[in-house]
Formats: C-alpha cells, sequence, structure tokens
C-alpha cells in the first residue's frame, strides 16, 4: 500500500522543523526525513538564536526549550596580530522578561524542537537520508527516494529544507551548486569552563550572556569572521572564512582557529577549558543575488538550501525558521482552497516571503557579498592594522608632538591605500549598505 | 609575530567527536587521477578533517572516516568530476554532541 503525504518536509534543521511543525499544527498529514540518528546530531551553527522569530511559531516556547544565555552585551573586535579595537554594547534593558536573543546549543535545541513537531502530530523518520527527487510524467515533484529498502514516499509538497549542501534540490537542477565565493566554511569548538569562570571572564552574571565578534587579521587576509558564544558551562569558539578565499591561500581552517585561540586578546578568556568538541559547516553567505528559484511543481527551498542568510548581520536562522513557517503557511493557504500544489499556486510563498523581512533584509545588502569578496585583503588586514598602529600611536606618549601624530596616521593610510583607493573603499562600502 | 601557535593536531581534535564509522562504504571517493586539480590539491589544506593527502605518487586521497560532512570538498571539487561525493548512509556518519 502506497502511503500518501500532505506534505514530506526533508530535513530537521530550523528551517525544516518551522516547516513540519507549522504544516502538522494545521492538520496537515506530514513525514519529516532526518538523516541523522536523532534531530541536532548533524546540525552545526554559531550558535545565537532570536526569540521573535521562534515565538511567530511557538509563542511559549521559553517554557520548556533548553536556552543557554540571553544575550545583555555584544562585542565587535577590529584584531592586527597583538590588539584588538573594540565597540562593545551593554544594556541592562537586554534583561527583560521576554528577552529577544539567547546562545543555544543546536544538537540539544533541536531535539526539543523536534519533540514539538511530533507533538504536533507529524512523523519524523530518523537515520533516513532523503537520495532523490520522485517526478511524474509532467515533471511534477511527487515524492522522494531514501536510502530505505524500498524507500519511496509520496506527497502532494516537497519541502526542501535540507540544508547548505543538500543533495535534493541540485541533483534535481531546481538549485545551482554553491560557489565557492558564495559559500564560508567555518569551524567550531566547544570550550568547557565553570559557570562562574565564564561569568567572572565576560563581566556577566546569571543567565547573562555575551558576544565576540572578531574581524581582522585573525582571517589572514581573507574574507572572514571569528566568533565566541558564552553558553552556560561552555564558549563557542570558531572562525569561518570564503571557500574560494581557503582555496587560493591554502590555509587550513583548523590551523586558522588555532591561532585565533592563541591571539593574547582571546587566550586569556578561554584559558584552562576543555573542549569537547570540533565541528565544521558550511555557511550561505552569497545573499540576494545567491537566491535559487524558491517553488515550483510540487516543491518548495527554505532556510539555508535557499541561501536565505543575512551574513552581515549574522542571522540565519531567524531566516530559516521564518522562511519555514511561511512555506508552511503558503501550503497551508493553498490547501484550504483546495488547489494543486502546482508552480502556479506555491508562488504565494514567494510573494509572502518577499514581504517580510527575510527577502527585504538580503535585498538591502545585495552588493555587499562581491565587495567584500573582491576587497578582502584590504577589508581583512590593511584597515585593521591600520586602525591598530593609529590607536597605540595615539594612546603613547613618547614625547612625539600630537600634530606630527595626526600627520604620520594619516600618511600610513594613504601610503596603504592611496587617496583615491580610500575614497573609493568609503563610496563602494557606503553604497553596498545603503 | 608574536603569537606563539600551538599546533593542535587535526586527528586529536577528531578524536573529542562521535563517528558511526559505515566500514566499507566511503561516501566520498576521490576520481583516479595522475596530477591532482589545483582545487583537489587545494582539498589537502582546506578540508577542516584533514581527510585528503597526497601519496608519494603525487596523488591525492582520501580517508573519509573523520569526515564532518561540511561539503568544503563538494563545492570545490563535484562540479570538475574530481569527486563522487554523498552524504553518508542515513544514521551513520559524525553525529555531533553540541553542533
Amino acid at each position: 500500500m502506497i502511503e500518501q503525504f500532505d506534505a514530506i518536509v526533508v530535513g530537521a534543521g530550523m528551517s525544516g522543523n518551522a516547516a513540519a511543525y507549522t504544516l502538522a499544527s494545521q492538520g496537515l498529514k506530514v513525514l519529516q526525513l532526518e538523516r541523522g540518528e536523532y534531530p541536532g546530531s548533524k546540525n552545526v551553527q554559531g550558535a545565537i538564536m532570536y526569540a521573535n522569530m521562534l515565538e511567530k511559531i511557538i509563542p511559549d516556547f521559553r517554557d520548556d526549550a533548553p536556552l543557554e544565555r540571553h544575550l545583555v552585551e555584544q562585542r565587535l573586535w577590529v584584531m592586527d596580530d597583538t590588539s584588538h579595537t573594540g565597540i562593545h554594547y551593554r544594556s541592562d534593558d537586554f534583561n527583560e522578561a521576554k528577552p529577544n536573543r539567547y546562545t543555544i546549543i543546536r544538537a540539544q535545541f533541536d531535539k526539543w524542537f523536534s519533540r514539538k513537531v511530533r507533538e504536533a502530530g507529524a512523523t519524523v523518520l530518523c537515520e533516513t537520508t532523503a537520495t532523490e527527487l520522485v517526478r511524474d510524467g509532467n515533471g511534477k515533484v511527487i515524492g522522494v527516494r531514501t536510502d530505505r529498502a524500498g524507500g519511496v514516499v509520496f506527497a502532494n509538497v516537497v519541502v526542501l529544507a535540507e540544508g547548505v549542501s543538500g543533495l535534493l534540490g541540485t541533483r534535481a537542477g531546481l538549485r545551482e551548486m554553491p560557489k565557492p565565493e558564495t559559500v564560508a566554511i567555518a569551524v567550531k569548538e566547544m570550550h568547557f569552563l565553570p559557570e562562574e569562570v565564564i561569568g567572572q571572564r565576560f563581566g556577566v552574571k546569571g543567565d547573562e550572556g555575551c558576544v565576540i565578534e572578531a574581524v581582522g587579521t585573525i582571517s589572514r587576509s581573507m574574507a572572514g569572521l571569528g566568533f565566541l558564544y558564552t553558553n552556560k558551562e561552555s564558549i563557542s569558539l570558531g572562525i569561518g572564512c570564503l571557500v574560494s578565499d581557503f582555496a587560493a591561500t591554502m590555509e587550513s581552517p583548523s590551523a586558522l582557529l588555532d591561532a585565533m585561540k592563541n591571539h593574547p586578546s582571546i587566550r586569556p578568556l578561554i584559558a584552562g577549558s576543555e573542549v569537547k568538541e570540533y565541528a565544521a559547516h558550511l555557511i550561505p553567505e552569497g545573499g540576494y543575488r545567491a537566491i535559487p528559484q524558491l517553488f515550483g511543481d510540487g516543491w518548495v527551498i527554505v532556510g539555508d538550501a535557499a541561501q536565505l542568510n543575512n551574513a552581515i548581520h549574522r542571522e540565519g536562522s531567524n531566516l530559516a525558521m521564518t522562511s519555514g513557517r511561511v512555506a508552511a503557511e503558503a501550503i497551508i493557504k493553498v490547501k484550504s482552497r483546495n488547489g494543486p500544489m502546482t508552480k502556479a499556486n506555491l508562488a504565494l510563498y514567494k510573494t509572502m516571503l518577499d514581504d517580510s523581512f527575510v527577502i527585504k533584509d538580503l535585498k538591502k545588502y545585495k552588493d555587499m557579498p562581491a565587495l567584500l569578496h573582491t576587497n578582502s585583503s584590504n577589508f581583512f588586514d590593511s584597515y585593521p592594522r591600520l586602525m591598530s598602529h593609529a590607536a597605540q600611536t595615539f594612546m603613547r606618549v613618547d614625547g612625539t608632538p600630537k600634530i606630527e601624530k595626526e600627520k604620520n596616521t594619516t600618511a600610513a593610510f594613504i601610503n596603504a591605500r592611496s587617496r583615491w583607493g580610500l575614497v573609493s573603499d568609503a563610496v563602494r562600502l557606503a553604497l553596498a549598505w545603503r | 609575530m608574536t603569537i606563539a601557535v600551538t599546533k593542535v593536531r587535526v586527528e586529536d581534535k577528531l578524536y573529542q567527536n562521535r563517528y558511526l564509522v559505515d566500514s566499507g562504504r566511503p561516501h566520498i571517493i576521490v576520481r583516479p587521477h595522475d596530477k591532482p586539480s589545483a582545487n583537489l590539491l587545494a582539498l589537502t589544506y582546506v578540508c577542516p578533517a584533514k581527510c585528503y593527502e597526497l601519496n608519494d605518487k603525487g596523488q591525492v586521497e582520501i580517508t573519509a572516516d573523520g569526515c564532518m560532512e561540511c561539503g568544503t570538498c563538494r563545492i570545490l571539487c563535484e562540479k570538475g568530476g574530481d569527486i563522487e561525493w554523498n552524504y553518508p548512509r542515513g544514521g551513520f556518519g559524525v553525529l555531533f554532541k553540541f553542533g
């Protein structure tokens, strides 16, 4: 007997769980496939979770979701080899009844989210790799082939929540493989320390948390970002750079991470910690211009698989959750008016997503990925070094007249980048940011 | 440079991770070649799990047991035909405790 589902969701990450939960809670018959032993066992993120986007799916998530710390302080560090210049923002306003941002540990969070999906009525099948989309004679997607014996399952619509390197969409030609210049490879370690030690080192108490994001010479002229996120009893520490830059420089991601851990600004924060996991993951960085076709006959694409990641603001899982929810809402609308899951009907998903912050934000920064890709040595090496040198010159009191110091600093910037280069970088950055 | 870089071998890092290896069924295969392409050669540095290594004949070989399934090699080498790439069978491969 062939079992027919209303929807098959491929993947149990943020977007897949959001879609499966939304569909199942509206009474649709949902099958969710996950290749990991349990939901979360294949998923890697920094990880910061934004409450607002989860609240729209599970309003009372704070009652039982595994959350680490809510964030009260954010630091941005521009680094050279021995220093950092920082902007810190801290506010007691973030100690609100319903905090805005939390650090999470994905393996634990995804297990919780998946439990909610099952409680909403979806069938979740783990240890099952989806290998191919099944289509009818007209090319409409009607199901998914899996690596289980006799493993073909059928549905009216397939939600591709298979992540940045998902097999199905790329194999079926629904989306291109990401290019080396539109994805970053990030590596991360989990550094365990007692809760009180983390509190002391980062100046936080109780469940308060602090985030440090770092750019500069730690990425060795590649376009990249390092991060330290405080969890309850651990620090997530990682760095990611564009795959194209890694291939060109032949740097090793793990060596880059080790060098970052040895930076004099970072070393004391993790001193004495016990590392319990080393992970790697691709991050979609292509932005608006890399978004594939999002819907077709019998299918929609959500989350990382759709390149929905805002690299400039380091927002990914909230775009994933939102696209999963919106896709599900579009499917529910089509079904409620007894419409078939055709390309024309599923276009509603794109209309709804275009109207959300997801596409609006990505559109705002559509020129940013290309700018950073082509200009990485200036933004990630020259400028950080110049900035550090200027700060140090300013702070060191050595009998040099201030006017001379100012002249030297200006000259250093012009020498490194020329007047025209400085103006052009500033203009290009401003235009891409606008 | 005043940073003293402590070298941690990647193998030792991977030792922290949990894997269920699908013995005899590697999910990534390097196609036979005389001389590796630039991207394939780059993998001997860029693969975060150091799965790719040069043998004494100057060819690139893979041992996929420590693979973290990130997909970097797929992005660099699948299109050009250097490698054949798949996910491990359901349940097998890396199993993140934290992720």
